[in-house]
């Protein structure tokens, strides 16, 4: 018998030497308001429960009395380091539903916007994990490219976090002339500045200590718990949406599905590395071939008049203030539709029943089926390890709660 | 998926197809040895998604419970529709993640789900009465 098998026979038969420890839902290493109620034998998990809820806005309710485009507005909230990601999640759905097809021009600006996102999300997730297990300067780092980033998104679509800048038959305008000279410069700079990252972090040995061994999980039992996105793969499933089920054309990219098989926190850490690497190497692919031509879908019933037109001509004034007021019918029907979003599959369900607004929509988000698996990485670990793990998983609260 | 008609009789109400997507209608006495079946030998071994739906009050029955598989090794979704007034069978037997999923059913729409080893709110706090998603749930003011 162990010294945990000990341990949990306590557990068992009178409850002794068992501490209930209540962590958060106020605790800056849960990234947000994550409460976890844990049973500890010592410093020893016996049980983790997390108790979630915290940050439930109701967004699928408040979707249904919205039009199908001002909806748009409340994806941004779920997932809120990657909220290009979600708008186009749903863009794509819709736009399923619709039939509708989006000009070349605009599938590859959303591949770029997509993988920026990608980067962006997980530089925020080196910096805060690797803060959490105590290396403070990566998180110094990281922000710096972030907000770079930041910027970028800034220039196309006005807004920093909150973008709502992929809309239903295309985008809401084009880039502006400066934005791909500084995305190149930035892919331009990005090898560097991982040199930097992993300076500090791979072959660190207290970060190796920290994560190597910590939060296993095997490959059958992360499919059967339904893990997505770099926490599956870091469990050797080469499983990508963007490789199995193409969308905006990534058919049309050659890049890597990175798959580690150790399955613990190093291997996350590792797969998400090389994910910003291949990242970069489909931004560079993406903007050799960005071609030019419209960036909407010829549609004029949802996607609205140009800026110019709408203050130049009657005819568009009426149709955008029709598309924005009234919004536009979507054939009744249901669809499901999923990407690969930074943190796994994101998918939604929207069930219409021909009005302007939805009937249902329902959102399936990465977090809520990671952070699932939480109970199941952290026993029979020590308490120090719950917080490697919560990192590693990489939930946003507002995509776990909704 | 006629195939499953063969293989359960009985138990398929309705096969259709729409935007390149299949749905199978099952009858909810069926719907968890079905599924067992559509994972061990279909290989439909992930759990994408599953939700509620509210087909309003007059519906008869009023709910459906939409269960999105996905095979791993043939990259395809399937869906499997459930009609029920108060309670299907539990599926986190078959696949682990339903639980947290079959919770959040219960707790938005009321469905609740036979053997679930915690069938309690997920989101919502223990003490809230109603059920939020419910068409006639009002969005704003007293319910």
């Amino acid at each position: 018998m162990t010294e945990l098998d000990k341990m949990l026979t306590i557990d068992n038969d009178s409850g002794e030497g068992v501490m209930t420890l209540n962590m958060g839902p106020q605790h800056p290493s849960t990234h947000g308001v994550l409460r976890i109620i844990l049973k500890l034998a010592g410093e020893v998990v016996i049980d983790a429960v997390p108790v979630i809820g915290y940050l439930h806005r109701g967004i699928e309710k408040l979707m249904e009395n919205r039009t199908y485009h001002q909806a748009i507005t409340l994806t941004d909230r779920f997932d809120y380091l990657s909220p290009l990601s979600n708008n186009l999640a749903y863009c794509l759905a819709v736009e399923k539903l619709l039939s509708l097809e989006v000009p070349p021009r605009g599938q590859v600006l959303r591949v770029i916007l997509a993988e920026l996102t990608r980067i962006q999300s997980h530089l925020i997730w080196l910096g805060t994990q690797a803060n959490d297990i105590g290396a403070i300067t990566p998180l110094l780092y990281t922000f710096r490219e972030r907000e770079e980033l930041l910027d970028m998104f800034e220039m196309a679509g006005g807004s920093r976090m909150h973008t709502s800048y992929i809309r239903i038959g295309g985008l809401e305008k084009d880039v502006p002339p400066e934005f791909m000279p500084k995305v190149k410069s930035f892919c331009d700079t990005l090898p560097t500045l991982m040199k930097d990252y992993e300076g500090l972090l791979t072959k660190n040995r207290i970060w190796q200590m920290r994560t190597r061994g910590v939060g296993v999980i095997s490959a059958e039992d992360a499919i059967n718990i339904g893990l997505c996105g770099p926490t599956l793969r870091g469990s050797g499933v080469a499983h990508d949406l963007r490789k199995s089920n193409p969308y905006c054309g990534y058919e049309n990219y050659d890049f890597d599905v990175p798959v580690e098989t150790a399955g613990d926190v190093y291997a996350r850490y590792l797969v998400r590395l090389e994910e910003i690497r291949q990242s970069r190497y489909i931004l560079q692919q993406a903007m050799d071939k960005l071609p030019g031509g419209p960036i909407n879908a010829p549609i004029s019933q949802v996607v609205p008049p140009e800026k110019e037109r709408v203050v130049g001509d009657i005819e568009s004034l009426i149709n955008q203030f029709h598309i924005m007021v009234e919004g536009f019918k979507v054939p009744a029907g249901e669809v499901y539709f999923a990407l690969e979003s930074p943190r796994g599959e994101l998918g939604y369900y929207i069930r219409s029943d021909g009005s302007e607004k939805p009937y249902r929509i329902k959102v399936r988000t990465p977090s809520f089926a990671n952070l699932q698996a939480l109970p199941a990485l952290v026993k029979g670990r020590l308490m120090a390890d719950i917080v490697a793990v919560i990192g590693s998983i990489d939930i946003v609260l507002g995509d776990v709660d909704k | 998926m006629e195939e499953l008609r063969n293989k359960f009789p009985g138990a398929v109400e309705a096969i259709d197809t729409q935007f390149g997507e299949t749905t199978v209608t099952l009858k909810k006495e069926s719907l968890s040895r079905v599924c067992e079946y559509l994972k061990q030998e279909k290989g439909f071994d992930y759990l994408s998604d599953l939700t509620g739906l509210d087909l309003g009050k007059e519906a008869k029955p009023r709910f459906a419970v939409v269960y999105h598989l996905y095979s791993i090794k043939d990259c395809r979704w399937l869906r499997l529709k459930v009609l029920t007034d108060d309670a299907v069978d539990t599926v986190s037997f078959v696949w682990k993640a339903a639980d947290w999923f079959e919770r959040e059913v219960y707790d938005l729409l009321g469905v609740s789900f036979n053997h679930h080893p915690n069938m309690t709110r997920i989101y919502m706090p223990d003490d809230f009465n109603g059920y939020p998603l419910r068409k006639d749930y009002p969005l704003a003011g007293e319910r």
